[in-house]
Formats: C-alpha cells, sequence, structure tokens
C-alpha cells in the first residue's frame, strides 16, 4: 500500500545541449500542450474540489440541503469534540506502531535479503502482499484473527494458550490493525530498502571488512548511515500513507470497539456519508491537510539534512 | 486506494455542483421506465414477478429494478438524490427515512392514496401509521417482520429441555438463563449449572447474543428490555425526548453482562466478529436471539439443525419488536403518476401474494401473510413463532422513528459497548447516552 502515489521520478535524460535552452515559441506551446493534461485534470479533480471543500466546511450542509454558511463554528466545535481529539491521538498510536513495525521488519527482510541470496523470485514473492487489494486484506485477517472461529486463536488454544479477542478487545485492536497493514506493506518497503542497500558501493564494505568490521557492525556503521536518504524517503512516504489509513478499518473493527480504532479518515468518512454533515467532515478534513503540511515540512527538512553521504 | 478516493469525492462534490438543474415535464405519455431501488437479494425475484405482472396490465411501463447491498444502499441513495437521479419508487425503512422526509426527498402520497382509496385496515395494524408525518403520507407498507429465539435443535435435546415457553427477569434471569446455563458446556463437557463448569474454557456457548446493535436492540436487548417495562421514546412515530436512562433498561443491559462475566456468553472483547448466524451455524453457540428475515438462513443451514421458538416471557409480558418497510417516491422522480401506479401494485394483493408464495418475508397485508404462512408450511418450516407473537394481544411493539436517527444509534450503540466491556456500568453510561441523544432534539436540528 505503500508509495502509490509517490512513485520516485525518472532521472531526466540528457539531450543533447542545444535542446536544453528554452526559448522559442513554438516550444512553448507544446509545452503547454503536454501540460494542459495534466493541469486540467488537477484543477478539475484536486484544486477545485478542495477550494470546495474549504468553503463547505464553512457551512452547515447535509448534501440534500442547500449549504448554509456559519463561519468557523464548525472549527470551534472541532475544538471541543472529544471524538476528533481520540481520532487524532489513535491515528498517531497507529502511525507509530505501522511505521515501528515496517521499518524494523522491512530493514530485517532487506538485510536478508542482501547478504543471503540475489533470487528474483524471493523479491517478487515479498511484494505478493502489496498487490492483493486491501478490503480483501482486511476480510483475509477478519476471519483468520476471528475471537471464536479464527484459525489464529485456534492455533493458540492448540498450544494450550487462551484465545484473544485480537480485533474485538480494546487493547488488541489497534495493533492487529497495524499488523494487518504491516503484513500488507512491509513486503514493498523491504524491496525499496534493499534498492537503498545496493546503493551502498562494495569497496566500502571492502574496507570496512580489513579494518576487522564484523557483520553486526558493518549493518550499524556502515550499511544504515549510508542508507540514510533512503531511509528518510520511506520514513515520508509511509507517515503520510499511515494517516489515511481507512480500508483495514472500515472492513475488520469499523472503528470499534469503543472508538479504538476510530482513526481520523473513518471519523470523517463517517460524518460525511454516515451522518451526512459535509460540513463537519470538510472541516475535518481540512484539520487534517494543516496536521499532514506540518509533517510534511518538517520531513522535507529532514530530507533536505539527509543528502547522501555517498557524495 | 487514496486517489480512488479523492476521485470519488471530487466526482461527489462536482455532481453537487452540477445538481439541481433537473426538472421533469411531469407527463407520463409515452413508454416511461421507473427504477425501483432494494437492498435484499434474496427478495429481488418475488419483486421482479411482481414486476412482470405490473408490466403485463401497464404496457407502457417497464420496471428496472436496482438491488444494492445494505451497507451501499444509504449511501448511493443519498448521493443519488444529490444529483437528482435517485431511482423513482425507493424501498425505505424507518431509521433512515425520517432525514429523507425532513431534506423534502420523499413525495407525499396522501392525496393519490386518498383519491384511489386505498384500504388501510387491510394491513397488519400499527405499518400504515408508521409511514405519516405532519399528515403527510410517505409510504406504503410493504412487509413486517418480528423476532424469536432460534436454537440448536440436537443440543437442546441433549441438554433435557423444552424452550417452547421460558420467562425472564432482570434479577435471576428466570428459566431463560437456566436453559441458557444448561446449554452452555465447558471443554470437558460440563455444563453451566453443573458443578466443575470452567467459564475459562468454553466448547459451546448458551447464547450468540447480537450485541452490537446501535440504538434499538431489535435482535435482543431492546425486546427484553420493552418487556421489562421499558420504553424508547415519549411518542412514535417522530417522538423528540427517548428514555435511554431507564432504570429498567439500565437492568436489562446488565442481566446481558452478568450473562458473559457467567460465562454463558461469549465475553464482548473476545466474541466472534463474523455474526451470530455465522457462529451458530459453527455449531460452537446453542441460541439466538433473531429476526423473521433470518428464516431461511437458519432452517436453510447445511451444518447444523435450527429451530424457533417464541421469546421468553418478561415481567411485563412477552414482547417481541415489529418492524415494517414501505414504498416510497423519490420527489424528485419525472413520472409520479407511473410510479404511484407501480407502488399502488406493490401495496397490494396482487403483489403481496408472489411475495407471500415465495415465502422470503411476511407480507404487510393480512391476507397476503396467510399465504406466507402457508407457503412455509408446505416446505415444512415452522414459523408459528414469529407469526403467532405477531397475532399475540399486546405481543409487539413497534421499534422507535425520529429524526437523527443514525447519530442516536452511534450514540447509543457506543454507551452499550462501553457496558458490555465493562468500562461503566449501566445506569452511568446509558444516562449519558440519554442526555447526548435528548440533546440532539434541543439543539434546534
Amino acid at each position: 500500500m505503500l508509495l502509490r502515489q509517490g512513485e520516485p521520478a525518472a532521472p531526466p535524460v540528457a539531450g543533447p545541449a542545444h535542446r536544453l535552452k528554452a526559448g522559442t515559441r513554438g516550444d512553448g506551446r507544446l509545452a503547454a500542450a503536454f501540460l494542459a493534461p495534466a493541469l486540467i485534470g488537477f484543477g478539475l479533480f484536486y484544486l477545485y474540489p478542495a477550494l470546495r471543500g474549504a468553503w463547505y466546511s464553512m457551512t452547515d450542509w447535509n448534501l440534500l440541503s442547500r449549504p448554509r454558511f456559519v463561519g468557523l463554528d464548525n472549527y470551534a466545535r472541532l475544538l471541543h469534540d472529544p471524538l476528533f481529539w481520540n481520532a487524532l491521538k489513535v491515528t498517531a498510536g497507529y502511525v507509530v506502531l505501522n511505521l515501528g513495525i515496517q521499518l524494523l521488519a522491512g530493514l530485517g527482510l532487506a538485510a536478508l535479503l542482501h547478504r543471503l541470496t540475489r533470487s528474483l523470485v524471493l523479491r517478487s514473492l515479498l511484494v505478493v502482499p502489496w498487490l492483493v487489494p486491501n478490503v480483501t486484506t482486511g476480510l483475509l485477517w477478519m476471519w483468520l484473527l476471528d475471537a471464536d472461529l479464527g484459525f489464529v486463536n485456534h492455533l493458540l488454544t492448540g498450544a494450550g494458550l487462551p484465545a484473544q479477542g485480537f480485533l474485538t478487545s480494546p487493547d488488541l485492536a489497534l495493533p492487529s490493525v497495524a499488523v494487518i497493514t504491516s503484513w500488507s506493506g512491509t513486503g514493498y518497503t523491504a524491496l525499496l530498502l534493499y534498492a537503498g542497500m545496493l546503493l551502498v558501493p562494495r569497496h566500502v564494505y571492502e574496507a570496512a571488512a580489513l579494518d576487522g568490521s564484523g557483520e553486526i557492525r558493518t549493518f550499524f556503521r556502515v550499511t544504515l548511515p549510508l542508507m540514510r536518504p533512503i531511509l528518510a524517503f520511506v520514513l515520508v512516504v509511509s507517515l503520510i500513507d499511515s494517516f489515511q489509513l481507512f480500508d483495514a478499518v472500515a472492513v475488520t473493527t469499523k472503528g470499534g470497539p469503543v472508538n479504538a480504532t476510530r482513526v481520523i479518515y473513518h471519523y470523517i468518512y463517517e460524518q460525511a456519508f454516515t451522518h451526512f454533515k459535509m460540513g463537519y467532515a470538510s472541516a475535518l478534513a481540512l484539520s487534517l491537510v494543516l496536521v499532514l503540511g506540518v509533517l510534511t515540512f518538517v520531513q522535507m527538512r529532514l530530507l533536505r539534512a539527509s543528502t547522501s553521504d555517498l557524495a | 486506494m487514496n486517489k480512488a478516493h479523492l476521485a470519488a469525492g471530487a466526482l461527489l462534490l462536482l455532481t453537487a455542483a452540477c445538481g439541481g438543474g433537473s426538472g421533469g415535464s411531469g407527463t407520463d405519455d409515452g413508454p416511461v421506465t421507473l427504477t425501483y431501488a432494494l437492498w435484499d437479494d434474496a427478495q429481488q425475484g418475488a419483486y421482479q414477478q411482481c414486476a412482470d405482472a405490473f408490466q403485463k396490465a401497464n404496457p407502457g411501463i417497464t420496471i428496472k429494478i436496482n438491488q444494492a447491498a445494505w451497507d451501499q444502499y444509504w449511501q448511493n441513495l443519498t448521493t443519488q438524490m444529490v444529483s437528482g437521479k435517485a431511482p423513482d419508487v425507493i424501498t425505505m425503512q424507518t431509521t433512515y427515512y425520517p432525514q429523507f422526509v425532513k431534506n423534502g426527498q420523499l413525495l407525499d402520497i396522501g392525496p393519490m392514496a386518498e383519491a384511489d382509496r386505498i384500504d388501510f385496515g387491510q394491513y397488519r395494524p400499527g405499518l400504515a401509521d408508521l409511514w405519516v408525518k405532519d399528515g403527510k403520507r410517505y409510504g406504503l407498507p410493504k412487509d413486517w417482520d418480528t423476532i424469536a429465539i432460534v436454537y440448536n435443535t440436537a443440543m437442546a435435546e441433549k441438554a433435557g429441555l423444552d424452550l417452547g415457553d421460558l420467562t425472564w427477569n432482570p434479577a435471576d434471569g428466570g428459566t431463560f438463563e437456566k436453559a441458557l446455563a444448561r446449554l452452555t458446556v465447558d471443554t470437558s463437557g460440563r455444563r453451566g449449572d453443573e458443578p466443575g463448569f470452567d467459564k475459562s474454557k468454553i466448547a459451546v456457548y448458551g447464547i450468540v447474543a447480537e450485541l452490537n446493535d446501535g440504538s434499538q436492540g431489535q435482535n435482543g436487548w431492546g425486546d427484553l428490555a420493552v418487556s421489562n417495562g421499558f420504553r424508547y421514546i415519549d411518542k412514535n412515530p417522530f417522538g423528540t425526548r427517548y428514555f435511554y436512562d431507564d432504570p429498567k433498561l439500565a437492568e436489562t443491559a446488565a442481566w446481558f453482562k452478568r450473562l458473559m462475566d457467567k460465562g454463558y456468553a461469549a465475553p464482548y472483547d473476545k466474541k466472534s466478529s463474523l455474526g451470530p448466524d455465522v457462529v451458530l451455524g459453527s455449531g460452537k453457540g446453542a441460541l439466538g436471539i433473531t429476526g423473521s428475515w433470518m428464516i431461511k438462513t437458519y432452517l436453510g443451514s447445511t451444518e447444523q439443525k435450527f429451530a424457533f421458538a417464541p421469546l421468553p416471557t418478561g415481567p411485563q409480558g412477552r414482547k417481541s419488536a415489529f418492524n415494517g418497510l414501505a414504498d416510497t417516491i423519490y420527489a424528485g422522480t419525472e413520472h409520479p403518476e407511473a410510479a404511484w401506479k407501480w407502488v399502488k401494485f406493490l401495496g397490494s394483493t396482487a403483489c403481496q401474494d408472489i411475495v407471500a408464495d415465495s415465502a422470503v418475508a411476511f407480507p404487510a397485508i393480512t391476507s397476503s401473510t396467510e399465504r406466507a404462512v402457508a407457503a412455509h408450511k408446505a416446505a415444512h418450516r415452522d414459523v408459528s413463532a414469529f407469526t403467532s407473537q405477531a397475532d399475540a394481544q399486546g405481543g409487539t411493539f413497534l421499534l422507535p422513528v425520529s429524526d437523527h436517527g443514525d447519530e442516536i444509534d452511534q450514540i447509543v450503540g457506543t454507551a452499550m459497548e462501553e457496558v458490555w466491556l465493562g468500562q461503566k456500568d449501566a445506569r452511568t453510561a446509558l444516562t449519558a447516552a440519554n442526555q447526548r441523544v435528548n440533546a440532539l432534539f434541543t439543539a434546534g436540528g
């Protein structure tokens, strides 16, 4: 589920020098023609709805009525809405869990791939869970983790351990959702990190080996520091992606038990399409944009600070 | 996924921006195609037969049935209304219809019903009144449902139990709780009422209760609470004050919680999220409380053999929730006259007898109900637990209909979860929920 919208751009193909000199009117028109579809798409499907959303966030609107301007009422309400703050808290908890699991497990898998095998088959297998549609993944795990009839509990009780309500206990529900989404995303993260590891030149390892550095020491002192750009990149993308958790929750827990998994996206969805409070949902969505904006800004700084040490 | 969401949202906003421009000429000359929305795929066949019969009698009108699953149905409907393109005739349910009425999306069919002299006495008492607000009528009754006990016949037999006439009270649970104790079996084969019973190792739960049941508890706590003297709302339909802080309800909720504590029901945090019918079908539970719309699901089970029994008799008698659906007309339809013809047909014996013969629901018309019972009997299905309850004097109560249904659902549903999880006691949780519910009406919504 990682990175679907943030594919790294291919490096520009360097053409003959005179081509790069911008200028003639014909080129400008051509550029406009090429840019137009993207710009129109962006304007129509992103910019315009976003502006409409900003307007709706200042109205009372249930889709069927006429939007009624209420100023900043929705935002004032939001500040005093315990469910909004709960949703932010739950989302933050999920982000930490999901990032933690994916980064640690991804690094581990990438290191194993890097040191032990170059198998293309294995690498392909790693991304298979990522290719399964999220709703299917959710349903699959809902059955696997079911408290009464699930396979995982069948194994637990078979081993003499007590059965667990993975998706129905307020303590376990959120970690379980994080495990489900990590199952789906870790392979892809691992592949990215693996690519980052391949960028570390062989001669650095040779030098480390000559200095008598062992396998583990080399990993922590050489591999990891030199992977900083790719690590930062993975972090940015997974963070934003984690904030947008929706499908797994919608399928498995629907925000329950007692709001334990009511993440911000699910809360917005519910306000908009269950309660038809479009104005309030828009205000919630815009606050999320604000939160994500701040986080992204912080991370951009982080990214800029981590230009490769290999250069 | 995220892109898809954004795009869907954008489209929605666009259609919202462009909507409102359509308007019909209102004439029904020439061929007309009506769209008819329903959610139950099991009923689609029966209503297709109705449509075929209707088309034969009205050659100018074609009926196109639009079926969408329950979870998407209401969302679809709302977005279609936003774009001014909703189905002409809509199967409606009581929790959702007030908000459509409030927003002027449903047609007042009162004048047409009056002009055509619709006999409301042909429907089961109470059903037709549900669809009237402020003197305007929005629907013709189509079917009804009641609640009963469903149990695994082999397990009941093995336990030596006759479940035909149980009693219940919130203090000691009456013979109902005794039966649940007896039906519960731990992994070493001891029953819930036997010495040495280990509630931490359960093989078969006495009851698989539907506790995640919104604000009405139609499939369990609501029925028992009413049999304990609980009343939901000051006036039905369209009351404005709820009584969720009634101690009679709190006692009932506390009793359900005690069932979990005693091991007769799965603890809420360790219960299956797959639905009672799945758990009962797997043989990990002996008994449940269910609605008449589930008759064919249970009696058609290939893994287990089930039968139905009436709900237990509470301190105020035996009470089952009684609910019904109706056919309504979209206010924005371009063919109101043709739509009314179809609704009138759906609400007549001609169509309801067809539905009765396929035994997918109990039709609203009393004589058609009898046909449905006969159809069940012919298929060797005993459904008397549902029908005798509907016939019994004072045996049923109507589920509350009011504004803010979806929000009340969530507030009370969450409060109940807090009770089931033991986070709050029933009195505290329900009193707080009731304040929030009633605040919805005073806030001037």
